[in-house]
């Protein structure tokens, strides 16, 4: 049998020296630098190999919250258990509602408040720039630098002086403070892009200022405040250390009901699961939406 | 006639500020900041404000326990931070935790943002794949590191071991055994991304027809990585670099979540945190966050300029 497939093999032997022969017709630093197909193969696998990796713990996060509590306490695991919903039964049973409603509620809120603002300084920055605009616009920017966590108290002793701590629109102010700069940078980057012909036609048709944002350049540059507008919903929604500090039992965001898993409680590996899961979802469709200029956002606009 | 025009018009491109402010009245340039100002005081007021009165408190001797001894320190709180057995840990476990996730999430993220720079089946779902540890809120990213992967009686890495080598693999306590670099391997699976996004999007930029132009000259590819593909990517580098530092100084999440600041893994942020909120130390902590402050400050004056440098690029 194996005679016979390698003799079936012979024939086709001499046909390979005929083949590889052909690229050196062309031109000779060619076959010398390109990397033999092998080897880019290799390559290719190496790479689905390293990308698989970093998923894994996304993949075993989203199988264990699919398993019952004490299959998924398994040890060596079990990854053919049966697949249960006691995991999401057990995070609903524990009331994550108004904390998934405070996040949503500071970070569309914060993230609306953003554009708003953003949106015409951004123009001021661009478009028909003030004198020193660089100046301004690298303020903004250093105001990211600084640490949270050396402003807090006084936003804390702030809070409570008038009553604003457990307050979600005391955390909507300060996350609209958060990510003003980058939304101004982002979109910034996107005015400049606007024709000026178009800017022009405005002016002689006399559209005053919000005419001219609201009619001419936003349908423009409508992706660009979309992608911005993502980027700050996520970094709104990720937000623990001023919820965790500013707010309590009513303002509490995910996040912050999140870190009530920090110290283990028995068998709860799968409810953990799904509450991380759970939590995450909105920030993986955002950034799956926004991913086209994920770079651009996350580098203040620097890089395109 | 008609080049007389264009030509006007390109010269007050690059400047038109220069040009028209001096023709427009004062009530013109109020008219261009008009749009600015609301962002511009808004974030004046909540961004300067509150790093002021951290200022003013880190002068006083104010804790929330004690509120009768209310008062003037001077330096006092400043004194106890630099003397602070613990603040001194802090300042150490913050450089290690920086350099040491910024460090190995670069070579990282350089190393897949090469392989993911070159055509393959699957590219985009590869890229995708990439990205998905970004997008885990990092509270939860914490907790599944702590809980489903460290744990030492249900965690992945040990139920992997048992897996692999039988009932009598080894099964590690890794929190407690290493427990900064359960934080550092935790946080490098979230910024590797994060580099490596930015640094593909230089490769990307990279002019091609001088990288092909080399190749025909004969220069080899690590020769081409060399001297072409790194001194491009070096601005490159350096912003991914010091934004994650930027980022990763401030991190507070993994710290709390992974090991609620124990085993000597207190940074500074978790370290301020904990003078103010737990031992209520007004004082204290404000003189802390001083610190920090001043110590990001060399961080972000170099930042700042390699966007800047990015920047003046993009513009010309």
């Amino acid at each position: 049998m194996s005679t016979a497939s390698s003799a079936k093999a012979t024939p086709d032997r001499p046909a390979a020296p005929v083949s590889s022969a052909r690229p050196t017709a062309m031109d000779p630093s060619e076959i010398r630098h390109r990397k033999p197909p092998k080897k880019a193969a290799l390559l290719g696998v190496l790479a689905w190999i390293v990308g698989l990796l970093f998923a894994l713990p996304v993949f075993w996060m989203v199988l264990t919250s699919f398993h019952k509590e004490t299959d998924a306490a398994k040890n060596p695991p079990d990854v053919f258990a049966p697949l249960s919903l006691e995991g999401y039964q057990s995070f609903f049973a524990a009331g994550p509602w108004p904390s998934l409603l405070n996040s949503l509620t500071a970070s569309i809120i914060s993230t609306i408040l953003v554009i708003l603002l953003a949106f015409p300084a951004a123009y001021a920055l661009s478009i028909r720039p003030v004198r020193k605009w660089t100046d301004v616009l690298f303020f903004f920017l250093s105001t990211k630098m600084l640490p949270i966590v050396a402003g807090i108290l006084p936003l804390y002793l702030f809070a409570q002086k008038v009553h604003l701590l457990d307050n979600i629109w005391w955390l909507i102010v300060l996350y609209t403070a958060m990510n003003l700069p980058i939304a101004i940078w982002m979109l910034r980057s996107f005015l400049a892009e606007v024709p000026a012909e178009m800017l022009e036609a405005a002016q002689v048709d006399g559209a005053g200022l919000v005419r001219t944002l609201r009619e001419v350049i936003a349908p423009v540059v409508m992706p660009g405040i979309a992608s911005a507008a993502l980027i700050c919903f996520i970094f709104s929604w990720n937000e623990l250390l001023l919820a965790r500090v500013l707010t309590g039992t009513v303002a509490g965001t995910a996040p912050v009901f999140l870190t009530g898993f920090v110290t283990s409680q028995g068998l709860f590996l799968a409810k953990v699961c799904a509450a991380s899961l759970i939590v995450s979802l909105p920030v993986l469709a955002a950034g799956f939406a926004a991913q086209d200029k994920l770079v651009q956002g996350l580098s203040m606009g620097a890089v395109r | 006639m008609s080049t007389a025009t264009t030509t006007t018009e390109v010269s007050s491109a690059p400047a038109p500020e220069q040009q028209r402010s001096t023709q427009l009245a004062k009530a013109g340039d109020w008219a261009r900041r008009a749009p600015l100002l609301p962002a511009l005081i808004f974030v004046i007021i909540m961004t300067q404000l509150p790093f002021l009165g951290t200022l003013v408190i880190s002068f006083m001797n104010w804790n929330a326990y004690y509120p009768e001894e209310r008062g003037f320190a001077g330096l006092d709180n400043f004194k106890r931070v630099f003397t602070d057995e613990n603040a001194r840990q802090a300042v150490v476990v913050t450089v290690l935790l920086t350099v040491g996730v910024v460090g190995i999430s670069l070579l990282l993220g350089l190393g897949i943002a090469i392989l993911l720079d070159r055509k393959f089946r699957g590219r985009g779902v590869v890229r995708t794949l990439m990205i998905m540890p970004f997008l885990i809120v990092p509270v939860a990213a914490a907790l599944l590191w702590k809980h489903a992967l460290y744990n030492p009686e249900y965690g992945l890495f040990n139920g992997l071991l048992k897996w692999v080598f039988g009932p009598d693999a080894p099964q590690p306590d890794w929190i407690t055994n290493n427990p900064l670099w359960s934080i550092i391997a935790a946080l490098v699976w979230q910024w590797t991304p994060f580099m490596m996004l930015i640094l593909l999007a230089g490769l990307q930029s990279r002019p091609l027809d001088v990288v092909e132009a080399a190749r025909i000259d004969g220069a080899g590819s690590w020769q081409i990585f060399k001297s072409m593909t790194l001194p491009h990517l070096r601005q490159y580098i350096e912003l991914s670099g010091l934004l994650g530092a930027i980022y990763v100084v401030q991190n507070f999440d993994h710290v709390f979540t992974i090991t609620s600041g124990g085993l000597g893994t207190a940074n500074l942020p978790y370290y301020i945190y904990q003078t103010f909120y737990t031992a209520q130390d007004y004082g204290r902590a404000s003189a802390a966050g001083v610190v920090v402050v001043i110590a990001t400050i060399a961080i972000a004056t170099f930042a700042l300029r390699t966007v800047f440098s990015l920047f003046k690029e993009e513009s010309r």
